[in-house]
């Protein structure tokens, strides 16, 4: 009997081997979930899975240049200098929004206003209860307690941080002379945690809490997301028109080597951080049936994941920027022979 | 020469000959001997030189890894305040004190409850629940530190945050760090201890008794001075686990990379900064987290050095 059963689960593990290739990627946490649904649609309908483990960007980073992944992501664009440096190239694969995460008891979600300067002295541990005059002067029609803010930050290389410290430097000249912008940041006050997940679970969990999540995190966790003062000195709600609205900015046909971040952007109804992940591969690949299959799925995604990605908040490349990435980018991935992997 | 025997001296030299020397059986058998003695020989002085070549190699390729930061960073690695790979900051003070001050105050913990717990086994407890209680400690030891994270997200940092909100906002830091560490070594604490107190011949013990001593008496003067070396080997053990241990440390510390001179808001430790950061860093940052390690190897070898020390000076003290 039980031989029987092993003899059957080997069969059908080769005969699953045999059929179907798995995709192999590591990276970002901030795409994870719209990528996930992808990779069960497209395992669905071609039977090919995909493996992607969210890490971190930085993660993705050194696993892409190691070379123990087909493909890296990262919601850092890495520059043209360092992409040319590690025979990579860099293509926006979504783009979504950061936002700010709050726990407080008795403030109702969304109706908590912040501006970019009260984000960052609070990261910088300068402002420290809730009822502080620069926050109550922000929302003068919320009675907000005197519990101690407890700012959680991710405790990893990531790209979410990336975005928020990058928004947070454009807005705050301390936050830049004193913390800087980056992927690791040491953060003068409150907790680090893994990942946005962690970071989700750790605001849930502390009265007092703020946080920043890529924006699918905070609607799967039911969390309070809180409204920020854009450039044009609007207060807006995060959702997928202000993420729209910002991303309408993006200008990535002058971008070198696809290098763009879409932080502080103008307009009216702009969303502050709103930012690409982006998909890193090598220029001369070793296994091009890999490097061919993780293509195929990533132009599926980009024909057929439109919806499910506005449906989790993000928004999708636009047409004329996947046309782009095929022609200017994916033409550039070869084999060791020299011959382009993609052909549409 | 003239003798009754029949044997002549050739054949008297040739049957000595054979007395002395062992038969070819015998022969091969003591060669074989010889040849297993020096192969015993051999493998152990082998094993006990390859944890000498593991050490070395070891120091060494944490030397040559780390050499890079330390001569970019040279002194700043050791005064800087943080530890901000986005600037090329990498100051290991904030991880060092929290390494420190986690473990001591595990240790602080565990000390008391640990004599606490082997003084009741091996004093004061009926036989009947001794071995129950015995095996609990040991089974405590077995549980993976990874549970001990757990429970301490779950369990132990809501709870501190909701009955100590002033002094724990978030319920993590270096105190939630250092009380999961303490729970962490009281198992080997306790079972060093016990198994020591176990020594004290019961004669001492019983003339104690005889004397009208109370048990707190025997404890204080008898027990305890001849096993005070036995239980700090035990204390050692405890503080070398609590300097290195990492994921359930991780879990609870905080980790803040700023050093905030603090004992209960967050922190890092060298175990989970490395652990934090290692497998995404390159350059530089990957150089300085190889330094650090060797940091905390220099710590626990002091550690243990102070440990024999003291040892030595109990020994010295002590009358035979």
């Amino acid at each position: 009997m039980i031989k029987q059963v092993a003899a059957a689960f080997i069969a059908t593990s080769l005969a699953a081997t045999a059929s179907a290739a798995t995709i192999t990627g590591a990276g970002a946490t901030f795409p994870y979930p719209v990528y996930s649904q992808w990779a069960d649609g497209y395992q669905d309908e071609t039977g090919n899975g995909l493996n992607y483990q969210a890490i971190g960007s930085g993660g993705g980073i050194q696993q892409i240049t190691a070379g123990t992944v087909t493909f890296g992501a990262s919601d850092a664009p890495m520059t043209p200098e360092e992409l040319k440096k590690n025979n990579l190239v860099q293509w926006p694969q979504i783009m979504g929004g950061v936002v700010p995460v709050v726990h407080v008891e008795g403030v109702d979600n969304g109706a908590l206003r912040l501006d970019g300067e009260t984000l960052a002295d609070i990261y910088q541990g300068k402002i420290t209860t809730w009822n502080d005059d620069a926050i109550s002067q922000l929302n003068p029609d919320l009675t907000l307690p005197d519990t101690k803010i407890t700012p959680v930050y991710r405790a990893e290389g990531s790209g979410t941080n990336f975005l928020f410290t990058h928004y947070l430097a454009q807005v705050s000249d301390s936050f830049k002379n004193e913390i800087g912008e980056g992927k690791s940041v040491a953060w003068p006050a409150g907790v680090g945690a893994k990942a946005n997940g962690g970071v989700a679970n750790q605001v849930s969990g502390i009265n007092g809490a703020i946080g920043y999540v890529e924006s699918a995190y905070a609607e799967q966790n039911d969390l309070n997301v809180a409204q920020l003062k854009n450039q044009a000195g609007k207060f807006v709600a995060a959702n997928s028109d202000s993420f729209q609205a910002a991303a309408a900015n993006a200008d990535w046909k002058d971008a070198e080597g696809m290098y763009l971040v879409l932080t502080n952007q103008p307009g009216d109804k702009s969303w502050p951080i709103v930012g690409a992940s982006f998909i890193l591969m090598h220029t001369e690949v070793d296994d091009a049936k890999a490097a061919g299959d993780a293509l195929a799925f990533f132009d599926w995604s980009f024909k057929n994941g439109g919806d499910m990605a506005t449906d989790l908040n993000y928004i999708p490349m636009p047409d004329s920027v996947v046309s782009m990435v095929k022609q200017n980018v994916w033409s550039q991935i070869k084999d060791d022979s020299g011959k382009v992997i993609w052909q549409p | 020469m003239t003798t009754g025997s029949s044997v002549t001296p050739q054949a008297a030299e040739g049957d000595r000959m054979q007395k002395l020397s062992a038969s070819g059986h015998e022969r091969s058998a003591l060669k074989r001997n010889g040849l297993v003695d020096r192969v015993f020989e051999i493998t152990t002085r082998g094993s006990a030189l390859l944890v000498l070549l593991l050490l070395g190699t070891i120091t060494g390729s944490l030397i040559l890894a780390g050499w890079p930061a330390l001569s970019e960073l040279g002194l700043s690695f050791f005064t800087d305040d943080r530890w901000a790979a986005n600037v090329n900051r990498f100051g290991a003070l904030p991880a060092i004190y929290g390494t420190l001050v986690t473990s001591l105050i595990a240790i602080a913990i565990a000390i008391p409850v640990s004599l606490g717990i082997a003084i009741f086994l091996t004093e004061i407890c009926p036989p009947k629940l001794r071995r129950t209680i015995g095996t609990m400690v040991e089974l405590l030891a077995g549980v993976p530190s990874i549970i001990y994270g757990m429970w301490g997200m779950e369990v132990l940092a809501p709870f501190l945050q909701s009955h100590f909100p002033s002094v724990f906002p978030a319920g993590t830091g270096l105190t939630t760090a250092g009380l999961i560490l303490a729970i962490m070594i009281i198992p080997f604490i306790t079972a060093v201890t016990r198994d020591v107190m176990n020594t004290v011949p019961s004669i001492m013990r019983e003339s104690a008794y005889g004397l009208g001593c109370t048990t707190w008496e025997v404890v204080r003067h008898v027990i305890f001075p001849s096993v005070k070396a036995g239980m700090l080997g035990g204390v050692i053990l405890g503080l070398g686990r609590a300097l290195g241990e990492t994921m359930a440390v991780t879990f609870v510390i905080g980790n803040n990379l700023f050093l905030n001179a603090t004992v209960t808001g967050q922190g890092t430790s060298i175990a989970a900064l490395i652990a934090n950061q290692f497998s995404e860093a390159d350059g530089l940052q990957r150089s300085a987290l190889l330094l650090l390690g060797l940091v905390l190897f220099l710590i626990t070898f002091a550690v243990l050095a102070l440990a024999r020390f003291m040892l030595n000076r109990m020994n010295q003290r002590a009358p035979s």
